[in-house]
């Protein structure tokens, strides 16, 4: 494992000798406020090497301030961001040596050609000459572009040009890849090749990752997560300890009449904590967590005759693990304050 | 992959220094600007427009108003008329500041180890690029008002052209940093250019102007461009200031504006940076 860590990832923190695997990326009680609203509210965390990590959160969850914190671009009002041992706030130079940036949107020039694309970026890298070149050649085929080199960026689809941008961030074998929501705009096939692809990132070059999403199947394919919502940290750790953590099934019920009723009867009559999701009366919904769901819904119907729409009982997702953390849907109350702000 | 390693080993980014990335961005603005030909055929076709235009129009209204050995307006009006070309093409180029940042391309080189004054001396020695050619393209019809250069004016014609698009490019640069659109760009730039270039000498002499007007053009750095092109285009007729202090003056405007516009590229923000 050290062997295969590049000479200069360790050459910041020769000094102390960390025990156990140093984390790659460290965040610590994070703070941010801008216009007068708080998008990060004290976030800690730590990425181990070689590890493919996700920000998960909904829109307005702090997630993309955060990336931009990671990636140099904003500087945080307090707390501190590391990423090998460099402060992303006072040396950013020396952090961005061993970053490669994905943006959500496009950063390629497409005026330019796949190979001149990359070439502009080598040179922002320090990279020249025959090493550049057959640096290029190297990336190209890797994302499958050898053949379109020389075309111009603005005749690709939309799933090469994001493989361009990867191949773009990936040119000065960086040793920590930032993503942010990587997969917008892409079709199911060219979503699996980039995960599949972020994965052997991992696996063959030891490269660490950091991806933004707000989609749960996305997350789920995370080594580790951190579940971000208005601006705090609400859960991390591996997706399925995550999910482990809520006891047995989820029971989601659709009441006839009023749910708010339901809920209180049922917590009081069969001792399980029934709360209500759903802001309005339309869609809210009765929710509860139970070991051995299947036979108690069998309960549930014989004790509340006609008071019960429909009844559904399911494996704990993230979108459950958000729930039980939060208390609200994982679309309402985040995605209403991200279109106030 | 023990192939790929053997090719190329992992190696640490060396520092990428000022003018590699300083040349990469100068030669992204150039291709840029070939690839789009409306821009091409803008930049040789303004400058044909204009002389076609001016030198029909003005030349025979005020031609014969001229007193023999009297200077034309017309010739009066040549440096004036160049600077002006220059001016609005070196702004104008520093809209693609605007459109990099709109377009996602300028995150990446931010987020790239590059210094910020190779960011500035990149995009601006594109910018000068284009906008010196255009004025250099009018220049060739300066034969046509009867000057005659030594090799010495010219190579001075040229360098003065050169400080003078480094210099606003610069401060189009500085302008279009803090933008998020075009449209605010073109308010700010049509509510100074047009008064720095009616103030500069470029329509009516110095030494004609009286009061606050002359002060206002005494301290606008765009007078001593005019002036040094008038010196170095018409020997002799007569000057408010010399060569050498206009040079001078050029020279320090110039400065002046590449340290603003790495200023503003300097500062680091807490807020969204796109």
């Amino acid at each position: 494992m050290a062997s295969k860590t590049p000479a200069y990832a360790v050459a910041g923190s020769e000094a102390e000798v960390p025990i156990g695997p140093p984390a790659v990326i460290a965040v610590e009680d994070l703070v941010h406020r801008y216009d007068g609203r708080t998008a990060l509210n004290g976030v800690s965390f730590e990425v181990g090497h070689a590890e493919l990590f996700g920000l998960l959160g909904p829109n307005g969850s702090g997630k993309t301030t955060l990336f931009r914190i990671l990636s140099t671009l904003m500087v945080p009002v307090g707390g501190r961001a590391l990423i090998l041992g460099h402060d992303a706030a006072k040396e950013p130079t020396d952090l961005r040596r061993h970053i490669g940036v994905v943006f959500q949107a496009q950063s390629i020039d497409v005026k330019l050609t796949a190979a001149e694309n990359l070439w502009h970026q080598g040179h922002l890298y320090g990279l020249h000459g025959r090493v550049l070149k057959t640096r290029i050649q190297e990336m190209l085929s890797r994302v499958g572009l050898a053949d379109r080199a020389n075309e111009k960026a603005e005749t690709f689809s939309g799933g090469m040009q994001r493989r361009l941008e990867l191949a773009k961030g990936l040119l000065h074998h960086p040793s920590v890849l930032l993503l942010d929501e990587p997969t917008t705009g892409l079709d199911p096939g060219a979503r699996r090749d980039l995960w599949q692809y972020l994965r052997i990132l991992r696996d063959e070059e030891s490269v660490t990752v950091i991806v933004t999403t707000h989609l749960m199947e996305e997350a789920e394919r995370c080594d580790r997560l951190a579940i971000l919502n208005e601006g705090k940290l609400v859960a991390l750790g591996t997706p399925a300890d995550l999910k482990h953590e809520i006891g047995g099934d989820v029971i989601w019920l659709e009441a006839t009449r009023n749910p708010r009723d339901l809920a209180d009867r049922i917590s009081a009559r069969l001792g399980v904590e029934a709360t209500v999701i759903g802001d309005n009366e339309q869609d809210a919904r009765v929710r509860l967590e139970r070991e051995h769901g299947h036979r108690f819904i069998a309960e549930l119907a014989e004790a509340f005759p006609g008071e019960i729409q429909s009844i559904s009982v399911s494996k704990p997702t993230l979108e459950d693990v958000f729930i039980h953390r939060t208390g609200h849907r994982f679309w309402t109350e985040g995605g209403e304050s991200a279109t106030k702000a | 992959m023990a192939t790929q390693s053997a090719t190329l080993p992992a190696q640490a980014p060396i520092s990428a220094g000022v003018m590699l990335p300083a040349f990469t961005l100068w030669w992204r603005e150039i291709v840029r600007f070939y690839r789009q030909r409306s821009r091409v055929i803008g930049v040789i076709a303004s400058p044909l427009l204009f002389w076609v235009v001016i030198g029909s129009g003005f030349g025979s209204s005020f031609r014969s108003g001229a007193a023999a050995g009297q200077q034309h307006y017309l010739d009066y009006f040549y440096p004036g008329a160049l600077i002006m070309i220059v001016l609005f093409t070196s702004i104008f180029t520093m809209m693609s500041v605007i459109e990099d940042r709109k377009e996602g391309f300028l995150l990446s080189v931010l987020v790239a180890p590059v210094p910020r004054s190779a960011i500035v001396l990149g995009k601006v020695l594109g910018g000068t690029t284009l906008s010196a050619i255009q004025g250099l393209i009018f220049l060739a019809f300066a034969p046509l008002v009867g000057v005659h250069m030594t090799i010495t004016s010219f190579m001075l014609i040229v360098l003065t052209v050169f400080l003078v698009s480094f210099s606003l490019t610069a401060l189009g640069f500085a302008i279009a940093w803090p933008m998020d659109s075009n449209q605010a760009f073109h308010a700010i730039i049509n509510l100074f250019l047009i008064p720095l270039w009616l103030l500069s000498g470029a329509l009516f002499p110095l030494s004609g102007a009286s009061g606050w007007m002359r002060m206002l053009m005494q301290i606008n750095p765009l007078t001593y461009g005019v002036e040094a092109l008038r010196i170095l285009l018409y020997p002799d007729s007569p000057a408010d200031f010399s060569l050498s202090a206009s040079m001078a003056t050029l020279v320090l405007f110039t400065l002046f504006m590449f340290g603003l516009a790495f200023v503003m590229a300097n500062r680091r923000t807490t807020k969204p940076a796109a």
